[in-house]
C-alpha cells in the first residue's frame, strides 16, 4: 500500500471477512447456549474478550461436560498468541499507555492480518477501521445466534465449521509475500499438528510460532 | 459465581492483558533488528497453524471429516481467484455436501 491507511479503508477491507465471521458468531451463539452460557453470558463474552477460537474452545470443553479449569486453560493458552501478535503490532502504535491498551484490544487474527503492509510493518488506522467493524460484527452475531439459534439449526449440517479454516487460510495467501513466508508457514503448520495429540488444545498454535526463528537465518 | 462467569472473567481478563503487554511495554518504538526479522513472519506462521488445526483436529485427536472436503474447495477457489466470500461458502457447501452424503 502506498498511502497510509484510513480507519475507513480498514473498515472496507475487513468488510467480507466480517460477514464470513458474523457466520461465525451465529454458530458460536448456538454452541455456547448448548454449553450452558445465558445469552447475556455470551454476549458479554464475546465483548471482552473478542477472540472467536478460544470462545469456541471454551465453550466446546464445557459443552462436552470439561471442567472449568480445562475450560479455561484451553482458551488462554489458545489466546497467548496475542502476545507475540502485540508485539508485531506495538511498533505502530503511539500515544498514551491508556489509549495503546484500549488500541490493542481491536487486534484480533483478522484486523491484524488487514493491517499488515508486509515485511512486520502494520498500520495502526487500518487495524482500527477493521477492528471496529469485526467487533460489532461479533457481539452483534452471537447476539443473534444465542436469541434465534433455533432457526438456524445444526451448524455443522450447514458446513459452518469449515467456513473458518476456510477465512482462515484466504487470509493466509495474503499474507505470505516471500519464500521465507512459505518457510515458516509450512514448518508452523507442522509443528501444530505434530503437537495436537499429545499437548492440551491451544499449545499447538503456540509452539507453531517457533517457525518464526527461520527469520534469523541469512 | 456460576462455572460459566468465572470462564468469562478469567478468560476476557488474561486476554485483555496478553494483547496489551507488547503495546503498553513497547509501544511506538522500533523492535531490534533481529525481533523485527522474527515477528514479519508470525502472520503467516500462526494462520497456517490456525488453518491445520481448526481443519484437523477435534479437541487432542487429528481427525479427517468433513472439514478436509471444505478446506480443498477453499483452496480451489482461492487457486481460481474468487473473492474471499465465494471461498468461505465454497468451503461450507463442500463440507454441508459431504456430511449429507455420508
Amino acid at each position: 500500500m502506498e498511502e497510509p491507511g484510513t480507519v475507513g479503508a480498514g473498515a472496507r477491507a475487513v468488510a467480507p471477512v466480517a460477514l464470513a465471521v458474523a457466520a461465525f458468531g451465529l454458530t458460536f451463539g448456538v454452541l455456547a447456549r448448548d454449553a450452558g452460557f445465558g445469552s447475556v453470558a455470551m454476549v458479554v463474552f464475546s465483548a471482552a474478550t473478542f477472540a472467536g477460537s478460544a470462545q469456541f474452545a471454551a465453550a466446546s470443553v464445557l459443552s462436552v461436560g470439561g471442567t472449568v479449569a480445562a475450560a479455561i486453560a484451553a482458551a488462554v493458552l489458545l489466546n497467548t498468541r496475542y502476545v507475540p501478535i502485540g508485539i508485531s503490532v506495538a511498533p505502530a502504535l503511539s500515544g498514551p499507555v491508556w489509549k495503546r491498551a484500549l488500541r490493542a484490544q481491536l487486534i484480533v487474527d483478522e484486523s491484524w492480518a488487514v493491517g499488515h503492509l508486509g515485511g512486520g510493518r502494520y498500520d495502526p488506522a487500518l487495524i482500527l477501521g477493521a477492528g471496529l467493524v469485526l467487533w460489532l460484527t461479533w457481539v452483534t452475531s452471537t447476539a443473534v445466534g444465542a436469541v434465534a439459534g433455533d432457526l438456524l439449526g445444526d451448524p455443522e449440517r450447514l458446513g459452518l465449521d469449515a467456513a473458518f479454516p476456510a477465512l482462515f487460510l484466504a487470509l493466509l495467501v495474503g499474507q505470505i509475500d516471500g519464500p521465507r513466508g512459505v518457510q515458516a508457514a509450512i514448518l508452523g503448520a507442522a509443528i501444530a499438528l505434530c503437537l495436537v495429540s499429545f499437548v492440551p488444545v491451544g499449545v499447538p498454535i503456540v509452539a507453531a510460532a517457533a517457525a518464526c526463528l527461520v527469520g534469523l537465518r541469512r | 459465581m456460576s462455572d460459566v462467569w468465572l470462564v468469562i472473567l478469567v478468560v476476557g481478563a488474561c486476554t485483555v492483558l496478553f494483547k496489551a503487554l507488547g503495546p503498553v511495554a513497547l509501544g511506538g518504538r522500533d523492535l531490534p533488528p533481529g525481533l523485527r526479522s522474527v515477528v514479519a513472519l508470525l502472520a503467516p506462521t500462526l494462520l497456517a497453524a490456525l488453518v491445520v488445526v481448526s481443519t484437523f483436529a477435534s479437541g487432542r485427536s487429528l481427525v479427517l471429516d468433513a472439514r478436509a472436503a471444505g478446506i480443498a474447495a477453499a483452496a480451489v477457489a482461492i487457486v481460481l481467484r474468487a473473492p474471499l466470500l465465494v471461498t468461505v461458502a465454497a468451503a461450507a457447501v463442500a463440507a454441508a455436501l459431504v456430511r449429507a452424503l455420508a
